[in-house]
């Protein structure tokens, strides 16, 4: 079954052509990477997904419904879950707060729903179990202004996480965490997508990447030049060329 | 008590319930208004109407703030989908417009105002008492509000409205309501102050008073409700006993204002934090 859906989407911003004719598909259970220079259109894709951008054209579709025009709250409703690549977390929050309002979505969907609940236990235990997950344990009381940029990553994985996704798409959630961190993450996420979370998940760390997906995905200049197998699309020559053209920004991602 | 005593509570009492509504606008849930004053006079001007009209007491205070929260829905309605800083220009827009607005209208007495408003029959003990207690519900609104699943989503609408939208939070609904919640409270409060005058006149909305109820907002604490009756009792009182404040108001609050935001941008609440949290290191 088709969770996510993706049909010649493209994107103007003044005179850079941030993305074109951009179609792809994501059946349920897939783990997918994508991968792409710096300024290839990769966070703009989510971004438009999320319904943060809207495309000139095109449409996105999830779990077969067409939601090209439904706000983003609503379609993190239905499923869709995301993290930013420049971290967005609640600075007046604790690390626990932060993602147990995550927890409470189906709380804080409607307002007045919101306004007749206080107690915030059950929430509370869910974001330090998602905390746990992500390597956040031990910090729940933290406020999240004090945090180094590798926790703030993870804390973004875990508030994504706690609104029960049926779908992840992750922004570079690797960036800021050593080798050993990055793999023990990447792991993370393998398991969750054994248990049947459907992940897409961006990142440069092109080594976890390859290990864990089962599929990758390439944009270069707002164009999908490949999609495949992790070790055939590696070695297809348009893909080689587009790193190897762009072999300094790519580190610098 | 003498009159003077209950007519200093009463304003107190009103002030606070200006100060906490537009708190919870603005502290709670980010979004700043400089036009707090003409939801305030709106409900004013609407209660004034029917208690002229003969209806009771509770009528007049009901349709004040109806009116105070209609005119905010309206307002934020047309500026919350916009950019976040929009709704300062909107707001203070609206602060001018409507005593323009009022002064023009001959059914509002222009100029002159309304006066020869009947009595609420309480007498200035009563009506303060009355004003104390609902000065003291909306505290209690304020601090329930805060604890809730509402005031939880409100803070991060406050913080980041994308983050928010990301965690499947509505946040147009969710700053939408705080500004209908806010300035119906305004607008009883207007109500109130009609039958505490019982004489209205436009001057006594305009765009000073927005930014004086902003002042004690931020001198306050943006998002704590104590913090800010405190700084609305002292603005309150400080220029009653100095007389010069109130000459210079605006530039005396204005210049307050700048130097909080630069220097202590968690107002009286974040200064009290951190010297608590001294004295427990200590
Ligand atoms: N809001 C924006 N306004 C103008 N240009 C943008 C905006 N967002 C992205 N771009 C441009 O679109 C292109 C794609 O950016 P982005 O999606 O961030 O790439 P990636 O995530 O793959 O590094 C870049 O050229 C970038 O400068
Ligand atoms: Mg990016």
């Amino acid at each position: 079954m088709t969770t996510l859906h993706v049909e010649s989407v493209s994107i103007r911003f003044g005179g850079v052509q941030a993305l074109t004719d951009v179609n792809f598909s994501v059946q349920k259970g897939e783990f997918v990477g994508l991968i792409g220079p710096n300024g290839a259109g990769k966070t703009t894709l989510l971004k438009i997904i999320a319904g943060i951008l809207t495309p000139d054209t095109g449409r996105v579709m999830l779990e077969g419904e067409d939601v090209t025009r439904l706000p983003t709250a609503k379609r993190v409703r239905k499923g869709l879950a995301i993290t930013h690549q420049i971290v967005r977390p609640f600075r007046s929050m604790t690390t626990l707060d932060n993602t147990a309002l995550a927890a409470g979505y189906k709380i804080t969907s409607n307002p007045l729903t919101a306004a007749f609940h206080w107690r915030r236990s059950q929430q509370s235990a869910r974001a330090a179990e998602m905390l746990a997950k992500v390597g956040l344990a031990g910090l729940e009381d933290r406020d999240v202004s004090a945090l180094p940029l590798g926790n703030l990553k993870r804390l973004e994985v875990a508030r994504a996480l706690a609104l029960d996704p049926s779908i992840i798409i992750l922004d570079e959630p690797l960036a800021g965490l050593n080798h050993r961190e990055a793999e023990r993450q990447a792991d993370t996420l393998a398991a969750l997508n054994a248990e049947g979370l459907t992940i897409v998940l961006i990142e440069h760390n092109l080594r976890e990447l390859v290990r864990v997906s089962k599929r990758l995905l390439v944009l270069d200049g707002g164009k999908m030049i490949a999609d495949g197998e992790p070790e055939h699309v590696m070695s297809d020559p348009a893909v080689r060329e587009a790193y190897v053209g762009k072999a300094d920004d790519h580190a610098a991602a | 008590m003498t009159l003077y005593a209950y007519s200093l509570l009463s304003i107190l009492g009103i002030n606070i319930m200006l100060a906490t509504s537009l708190n919870l606008i603005s502290g709670f849930c980010g979004q700043f208004s400089l036009g707090h004053g003409a939801f305030y006079g709106a409900g004013a001007y609407a209660a004034a109407l029917c208690a002229v009209a003969g209806y009771p007491v509770p009528v007049a205070l009901l349709v004040g703030a109806l009116v105070g929260g209609a005119l905010g829905f309206v307002v934020g309605f047309a500026s919350v989908r916009l950019r976040e800083d929009f709704l300062v220009v909107t707001t203070i827009g609206v602060s001018f417009l409507f005593v323009g607005f009022v002064r023009k209208q001959k059914w509002l007495g222009a100029e002159m105002g309304i006066s020869k408003i009947p009595a609420s029959g309480l007498g200035p003990e009563g009506n303060a008492i009355m004003i104390l207690l609902f000065a003291a519900a909306t505290i209690a609104l304020c601090l329930y509000l805060n604890r809730s699943w509402l005031g939880f989503a409100f803070r991060a609408v406050g913080d980041d409205e994308q983050a928010a939208r990301t965690i499947a939070i509505p946040v147009s609904t969710y700053k939408l309501l705080a500004f209908t919640i806010g300035t119906a409270v305004a607008g009883l409060a207007g109500g109130l102050y009609t039958y505490f005058t019982q004489f209205i006149v436009p001057d006594s909305f305009t765009f000073i008073l927005s930014v004086t109820l902003m002042a004690m907002v931020v001198i306050g604490g943006l998002g704590s409700t104590w913090g800010v009756v405190i700084a609305a009792i002292i603005l309150t009182l400080l220029p009653e006993a100095f007389r010069f404040i109130n000459d210079y108001r605006l530039l005396i609050y204005g210049g307050v204002l700048m130097l909080v935001m630069r220097f202590a941008p968690g107002g009286l609440a974040g200064i009290a934090t951190s010297v608590t949290r001294r004295l427990r290191k200590a």
